[in-house]
């Protein structure tokens, strides 16, 4: 499925985000919470399970301790299937990985992790208080220890009014509560979360980025996957975008997406037609009834001003043009589909 | 208010539905039995097969048989039917689901060896129940006793009979009685005294009650016969002192040869009639359902 | 080990929130019936019938609990996905079976208990008194108990690698075969070919020995249960329980959850 562009007028100049030499800044960390090295994951598919899908393939990439990493790309990418695959829920083709330096197949450093998995389904015929201590026990609190935590936690996720309401009775977006309350009330070094915000409002949203940089505050890392783009752009310190199995690009933010100001964009409204020497101007914008949107260069901002303001138009606003994630985040789509495009020709 | 007028609604269409399926039900069980459809049927009659799909329940499958093979008897006596074809199948399914289940052995022992109307007439599969029994519990020595019983009451083979109470006496559990029962056979065969006796264990060792009503009835009749046989050389004697017969009880017990009507065991009197025969009354519950004509020997 | 032990307490926990514990209700309502049916019906082997009936009761309804909720135990979880957060803590896979297992066990277990205290309450009705013999019921319904929990173990195999549906087929199979194991041996002989007759008898050690456990008739008819027997069948179950529970441990540690 080719995925569609986020806004119909977006244009993103391919000259301004380059990826490429981006794409290797994968520097190995001495001490990485989270090491991933050539991470590959096949399913068999087709009749008699004889052919193999490659779901996730020679996936590199760090975590780093105390930072707020988000794991970004489109639908079916394999977010979720390097996530899996870090707890243990299915295992690797090939590739290694490592948790606060234990391997993912040592099931022990799971008390250091805190798992959201994503769509979140608990036990039905327990409460919240009750799931919440189910799960504590696994970590060896003491009872007092798990009953001011799980008060702690339900009061922190807004759920302490639901705490004795069977969880069959909770909406979508309090199973995601729960889940946030139970993946981080042991306290663990690292928080890995799949999909955090799907399902919540906006309020439940903001509350989520401020669980997660509480975290990074306390000196917690955090991993998360999303699709939501402005999420990961207001939290994150780092992120890696995954399409169609491959890594596509990591590093921090500015880094990927530098800052450069690339234009400016003007917003007027003209009521009645403009005479001539304003036209080629005209011709340049983007109209939408009254209001015409125009990308000129820095330099000649100005200049465009007076042009404009001579022929009557009432200026509504002027801002940078910055590249946003979404832009490198498309750009990056576009190339793995012309990169897909061609192996299909191929054959492969 | 709509939905309580549309329970109301429900309620009493589910209450005329059944109504009309009970008056259905009756006018389907009139037609039923007005073509004498008998629900006379056994669907497995293979005992081994029977064993295989009762998995682990065969104990307790046993007890559903045996319960169905009480009540067929029951059912064909009420309604003097004397056909007992499936009596043999049902004991048969019943001692192989549950080997063990004694009073099976004996019931079969008992009535599938009586003669008709009371039994089933085949002392021969009696006999082979028996042996079955016995070969599954060979601790229990009743099913001795009740296999000479078969000899000695149905088959009169006395020598097998005698036979079977020799081997059961060695049961170190037996009665001392079945050692002297041997013997008594072999030298008598056949007597009033040993078939009371006989009948008499049996009606002590059971709680079934068909057995026990069977047994009871059985030595009752056979007071009868003795009564009958008492009161004939009474009559006899009667007629040979005083060259007539008796014009009825009353005059013998007026000149003290009775002591008073002679009654049969449910207290009935006996009748004398003109011919100077001593007979079962007609009115005695005894009389109503004979179990075999009273033998006079 | 204690973490086996919380997931065995939680699949109790769900059981009875699942109101699987009210199959009791049923069971006491047939004790009802039959104590009072039985004195109308079946004069003179009344204990018998009772205990013949009740012990076949437990018998068939621990099967149906042990079968049917045994294959959901692990499938439940997985279609569910409340298996996922549940595996990011630290338990291993076999840690989970185990807990499973107990749980259920632990179910059986109280539920076997509660029916054989109705079974003794409808014998006391029928008999007015308690007899020493009354104690081999109490022996059939344990060994009932060590057969369930061979079923539950088989059940929690199968359903480490198949649909529900082939689960509860080749657990009810296996049971179904394991009654007849005595049969099986003797296969061979009929035959007359050297090759089955060799491979008779290997399948009927291999495959689980229930006839072991059946001691209905014996209760029914209070005829005395060795001690040794007790202790054999005991070490019985628990070697059959250890392989299935062996062999669902590989397979499930190495199962890529969906």
């Amino acid at each position: 499925m080719k995925p569609q562009p986020f806004h119909s007028d977006a244009h993103a100049p391919s000259h301004f985000i380059d990826a490429d030499d981006i794409l290797h800044k994968n520097v190995p960390m001495q001490d990485a919470a989270i090491e991933i090295e050539g991470l590959t994951k096949d399913y068999p598919v087709g009749f008699l399970l004889a052919k193999k899908r490659r779901s996730l393939d020679d996936l590199t990439m760090q975590v780093l301790p105390a930072e707020v990493f988000g794991f970004l790309g489109p639908n079916g990418a394999g977010k979720s299937t390097t996530i899996k695959l870090l707890m243990g829920l299915i295992f690797p083709t090939a590739g290694t990985a490592r948790i606060l330096g234990r391997p993912i197949s040592d099931v022990r450093m799971h008390k250091d992790i805190g798992y959201l998995p994503e769509q979140p389904y608990f036990y039905d015929y327990l409460t919240a208080a009750e799931l919440l201590d189910y799960f504590a026990r696994f970590h060896d609190l003491t009872a007092a220890d798990r009953r001011e935590r799980i008060d702690r936690m339900l009061k922190k996720v807004g759920l302490d009014g639901a705490r004795k309401i069977q969880l069959r009775k909770y909406s979508k977006g309090m199973l995601q509560r729960v889940g946030i309350a139970q993946a981080i009330l042991h306290d663990p070094q690292v928080v890995i979360l799949d999909e955090p915000m799907s399902g919540l409002d906006p309020i439940g949203r903001r509350e989520v980025r401020d669980i997660i940089l509480e975290l990074k505050c306390n000196g917690r890392t955090v991993m998360f996957s999303t699709h939501i783009l402005s999420d990961a752009e207001m939290i994150c310190d780092r992120v890696g975008v995954i399409v169609g199995g491959k890594l596509r690009g990591v590093g921090r933010l500015d880094e990927l997406v530098g800052v450069k100001v690339q234009g400016m964009e003007v917003l007027f409204e003209l009521s009645r037609e403009l005479p001539a020497i304003a036209n080629p101007l005209l011709q340049k914008a983007s109209r939408t009834g009254n209001r015409f949107r125009l990308e000129v260069p820095e330099e000649e901002l100005y200049s465009v001003m007076e042009k404009l303001r001579g022929a009557g138009a009432r200026i509504l606003s002027v801002t940078q043009l910055k590249p946003t994630l979404e832009d490198y985040f498309l750009h990056l789509i576009a190339a793995d589909q012309a990169q897909a495009s061609a192996v299909e020709v191929s054959g492969k | 208010m709509n939905g309580r007028r549309s329970i109301a609604a429900i309620l009493l269409f589910v209450m005329l539905g059944f109504t009309s399926a009970w008056r259905l039900q009756l006018g389907i069980d009139r037609q039923l039995t007005s073509i004498h459809q008998e629900k006379n049927d056994l669907l497995f009659r293979s005992g081994r097969l029977i064993k295989l799909l009762s998995l682990e329940y065969g104990t307790f499958l046993a007890d559903v048989y045996w319960t169905r093979a009480v009540q067929y008897y029951g059912d064909k006596r009420s309604r003097h039917d004397d056909n007992f074809e499936l009596l043999s199948p049902l004991l048969d399914l019943t001692t192989t689901l549950d080997p063990e289940l004694l009073v099976a052995y004996r019931f079969g022992g008992v009535f599938l060896a009586q003669a008709s109307p009371a039994g089933a007439g085949r002392p021969d599969l009696a006999v082979a129940l028996i042996r079955r029994g016995i070969a599954a519990n060979p601790d229990y020595w009743r099913l001795y006793e009740d296999l000479g019983f078969i000899y000695y009451w149905d088959l009169r083979d006395y020598h097998k009979a005698s036979e079977a109470f020799l081997e059961g006496s060695k049961n170190p559990h037996a009665l001392v009685w079945m050692k002297v029962m041997a013997a008594k056979i072999a030298q008598e065969g056949r007597s009033r005294e040993t078939s009371l006796f006989l009948w008499r264990q049996i009606y002590d060792s059971t709680q079934d009650p068909a057995m026990r009503e069977n047994a009871l009835h059985q030595m009752e009749m056979l007071k009868v016969e003795q009564d009958l046989e008492q009161l004939d050389e009474l009559l006899f004697e009667f007629e040979q002192r005083y060259a007539r017969l008796p014009s009825g009880w009353a005059e013998l017990v007026s000149m003290g040869i009775l002591a008073g009507n002679p009654v049969d065991p449910r207290r009935v009197p006996y009748v004398l009639d003109s011919s100077g025969k001593v007979r079962l009354s007609p009115a005695s519950p005894l009389a109503r359902n004979p179990l075999h004509t009273p033998s006079r020997q | 080990m204690n973490r086996a032990g919380t997931v065995a307490w939680n699949t109790f926990r769900e059981a009875v929130r699942d109101r699987v514990l009210y199959n009791l209700v049923f069971f006491a309502l047939l004790m009802m019936a039959a104590a009072i049916l039985v004195g109308q019906i079946s004069i003179g082997i009344e204990s018998l019938v009772i205990v013949s009936l009740g012990l076949s009761a437990i018998s068939i309804i621990g099967l149906l609990m042990a079968v049917f909720i045994g294959v959901g135990l692990v499938y439940k979880e997985m279609d569910k996905r409340t298996l996922y957060a549940l595996l990011a803590k630290p338990i291993q896979r076999w840690e989970f079976l185990l807990g499973k297992f107990a749980g259920l066990l632990l179910t059986l277990t109280v539920n076997t208990a509660a029916m054989a205290l109705g079974l003794f309450a409808a014998l006391l009705y029928v008999r007015h008194s308690f007899e020493p013999s009354d104690a081999i019921v109490l022996i059939a319904a344990y060994f009932i108990l060590l057969k369930l929990a061979i079923i539950v173990a088989l059940a929690l195999l199968f359903s480490c690698f198949t649909t529900p549906l082939l689960a509860i087929l080749f657990t009810a199979g296996i049971y179904v075969t394991g009654l007849f194991v005595q049969d099986i041996r003797g296969f061979g002989n009929i035959t007359g070919s050297a090759a089955l007759d060799h491979l008779a008898v290997w399948v009927s050690y291999l495959l689980p020995n229930f006839e072991n456990f059946n001691a209905i008739a014996a209760a029914a008819h209070a005829q005395p249960i060795p001690g040794l027997l007790i202790a054999q069948n005991t070490l019985y179950a628990a070697v059959y329980c250890a392989i299935a529970l062996v062999a669902a441990s590989a397979i499930f540690s190495r199962r890529n959850l969906k």
